[in-house]
């Protein structure tokens, strides 16, 4: 496959069949027992301007999918396409030095701002760093960039010379969005960016990036474990487990129609009360089986409460639905179980009412 | 409401707080301390590590500038009294009972005829004066400009102030253990910048990089430590060959203690770099496209180099050790060059021992150097971690 394809839609982002296998290896020779199979056969795309959700327990690969994407990781198969002037560029196939120009429109945001940022750098170093090491602008020029930045991201710009443990969580993350946002990318891959900070503090944070996308243009892939987040923050949600796609839908209809008995099962586990009582529904027990070993036929079957013989031996596919071709779904009972939504029907009426 | 001084005041104090306007008393400021305000606070709280840290400094001082602080220099002799004990520093006349400046009484050899020992007694009847910055041998400050000020010594030239005895050929003790100091002392110091210099690089590529470039460093180190420490040193200096001036033997002997040393350092470095390379400042940087290089310098050192600062001064110590133990053995530095195990040689023999017990002085110079060195880095290890209790 040659690196420059012809730009075939208008995606931002085309992934198909990207796998990561990491090897094992043991003994003396350091041969290779076997593979964690990370990521085994992901494709989806990503669109201009919208946000893309990507759920799953840990170990789905969610964040081994984003590392992917900025090449921190090199997948080991698959294609990453990258919409850029000068046509689609597959970042997987690409080397040091050809992601060079691609880094500066692909950037990524992490969970932990405890650990993303250097404790030895000043927040105005830390956030100028890609200005650097892309050679973009003079000295003074990158300072009153970041300057700019930090007013921008809600911080002031008297927090240059402070250092990332004189700030509170929710300050660090916003320095960590202005690192991210400091060369113009297109993309951002949040990998929950929210999840370690205090319940106030997150919606700040969301607020921030929601009001970002909106004067930047910008294209998320937001990676998360907590829903309400996701439904929250998304156009598209797509549900992971053990390293595939269970399903892709508008966030609205997984929350109204869940289709995948996984996403069922997720949206199960959200604590909620109903009519002053504790909810009482399937709730996934056990843990996710090993990537190394992963079960035969449908993935998620050893979990499943509608199993059938049919899910053991044959893989479903990622295949659209007739009624509605935005909503793909692995899984052969998608039209014979009904699966329970989210909200009751008595909910999505308030619901609606509120917004409209 | 918090009175200066007062329980609320320390209380702030402990987090790392500091009031500002305690005078004013109506507007109460808390001001963060950085991290660095907040480090020497922690190592001046060490009262050992504070005062290993000034010993050293003087010690420093005083062998860098051996010439004016010894009274002689290491190599003048004085047949008339070799092995002379130390002479005692005087301030009375023990016989008229009157006060003086500082003065010592000379010794005077003399044959006991029972034992064959020359045995010294102090000329009661002739009282010499100490002087301070008298004219003495020619020396050169720091190798270029020469002198002949010395910071005290006899103010008779022919009657030699032995403080601290002297040795087989009549070298004053004292003076020799300054300039032995020079060696002893900057052995430390040149074979611990060595160990830095190749520990930390080849334990960053090593940990950095992995693979191939890992097993090979890893498999190398485990086989120069599953020697035993000493036996390899000896080994290794006995390389050296002896017709070397001795300022190579010096060096050689440098690489020697360095060559062992830097085995421990290269793996601390080695599971730094392991730990900080999965952190997300360092992916963070990856994804911007950061060099390499730029990770090592940016963020991988500076997140180290606290604790190889540490590892470092710890290991200064052993190096001193390392080079006395060759020198006491004589396959360390040669003479004409002194150092503190050189010096320790003419202690070798028990005879000796028993009849010029300060030819063991440089011993405990050693173990002063030694111990001083071990709690200014224990104090620097807590140093380093400002947070914990």
């Amino acid at each position: 496959m040659s690196p420059v394809r012809a730009a075939t839609n208008d995606a931002l982002l085309e992934i198909e069949d990207l796998r990561l296998h990491f090897p094992i290896k043991a003994g003396l020779l350091k041969k290779t027992v076997a593979h964690v199979k990370a990521v085994d056969g992901v494709s989806f795309s990503v669109y201009p301007g919208e946000t893309v959700g990507l759920v799953g327990e840990s170990g789905s690969g969610k964040t081994t999918i984003g590392r992917c994407i900025v090449r921190l990781y090199k997948p080991t198969t698959g294609s990453i396409g990258f919409r850029t002037a000068q046509g689609v560029v597959d970042i997987a196939q690409l080397d040091k030095r050809a992601l060079q120009p691609i880094r500066r429109d692909i950037q990524m945001l992490f969970q932990d701002p405890n650990s993303s940022l250097n404790a030895r750098m000043r927040v105005g170093d830390i956030i100028a760093e890609p200005l650097e090491i892309h050679a973009i602008g003079t000295r003074d020029e990158r300072r009153s960039r970041v300057e700019d930045l930090l007013e921008q991201v809600g911080l002031g710009a008297e927090m240059y010379n402070r250092f990332p443990h004189q700030l509170s969580g929710g300050q660090r993350q916003r320095v960590g969005v202005a690192r991210a946002l400091s060369i113009e990318p297109r993309l951002v891959i949040c990998d929950e960016p929210v999840s370690a900070l205090d319940v106030s503090v997150q919606a700040q944070v969301l607020n921030l990036l929601s009001d970002l996308q909106g004067e930047l243009g910008l294209t998320y892939v937001f990676i998360a474990h907590d829903l309400s987040v996701v439904e929250y923050i998304s156009d598209r949600v797509m549900v992971m487990y053990l390293g595939k796609l269970m399903e892709t839908a508008p966030t609205k209809r997984i929350f109204e129609r869940p289709t995948h008995p996984y996403t069922e099962a997720l949206l199960n586990s959200i604590p909620k009360r109903v009519r002053g009582g504790h909810r009482k529904r399937f709730v996934l027990t056990g843990d996710i089986p090993s990537p190394v070993n992963p079960p035969s036929g449908c993935v998620f079957h050893t979990r499943c409460q509608y199993v059938k013989d049919i899910c053991r031996t044959e893989t479903p596919a990622l295949r659209p639905l007739p009624d509605d071709p935005e909503t793909s779904v692995a899984c052969h009972l998608a039209e014979e179980v009904a699966l329970e939504p989210y909200y009751t029907a008595e909910e999505r009426r308030d619901l609606e009412s509120d917004r409209a | 409401m918090n009175k200066p001084g007062g329980a609320g005041e320390r209380r702030f104090k402990r987090f790392g707080l500091r009031k500002k306007n305690i005078e004013s008393g109506i507007q109460d400021e808390y001001q963060l301390l950085t991290v660095r305000q907040l480090m020497i606070r922690k190592f001046l709280r060490n009262r050992m590590a504070l005062l290993s840290f000034i010993a050293l400094v003087i010690i420093y001082f005083v062998t860098l500038f051996a010439g004016f602080f010894a009274p002689y220099t290491a190599r003048t002799s004085d047949s008339k009294l070799t092995y002379s004990p130390p002479m005692a520093i005087r301030l009375r006349d023990p016989e008229s009972g009157r006060f003086h400046l500082p003065f010592f009484y000379p010794l005077r050899g003399q044959r006991n005829m029972e034992t064959f020992q020359l045995e010294y007694v102090e000329q009661l009847d002739q009282r010499v004066p100490i002087a301070f910055f008298v004219k003495g041998d020619p020396y050169k400050v720091l190798g270029v400009i020469e002198s002949d000020i010395h910071l005290f010594g006899s103010s008779n030239p022919d009657e030699r102030l032995h403080i601290m005895g002297s040795d087989v050929r009549g070298r004053d003790l004292f003076s020799r253990i300054i300039y032995g100091g020079q060696v002893s002392l900057s052995v430390g110091i040149f074979g611990v910048l060595i160990t830095i210099a190749v520990g930390s690089v080849i334990g960053t590529l090593s940990g950095y990089f992995g693979g191939v470039v890992d097993d090979v460093v890893q498999r190398l180190i485990e086989t120069i430590r599953s020697f035993p420490q000493l036996p390899l040193w000896m080994a290794l200096a006995a390389a050296i060959p002896p017709q070397w001036p001795p300022e190579w033997v010096y060096a050689g002997i440098v690489i020697v203690l360095a060559f062992i040393n830097w085995t421990g350092l290269s793996r601390e470095v080695r599971g730094l770099v392991l730990s900080l390379k999965e952190r997300d400042f360092v992916y963070a940087a990856e994804a911007s496209g950061a060099s390499t290089a730029r990770i090592v310098r940016k963020h991988l050192l500076p997140n180290m180099a606290s604790h190889i600062i540490v590892t470092a001064t710890l290991a200064v110590p052993v190096t001193i050790l390392g080079e006395s133990a060759l020198s006491f053995l004589g396959i360390g530095v040669r003479p004409p060059m002194v150092s503190w195990g050189l010096l320790l040689n003419d202690a070798i023999k028990i005879q000796n021992i028993v009849l010029y017990p300060w030819t063991l002085f440089p011993g405990i110079f050693i173990v002063v150097a030694v111990i001083a060195y071990n709690f200014l880095g224990d104090g620097l290890r807590d140093m380093v971690d400002p947070f914990s209790r």
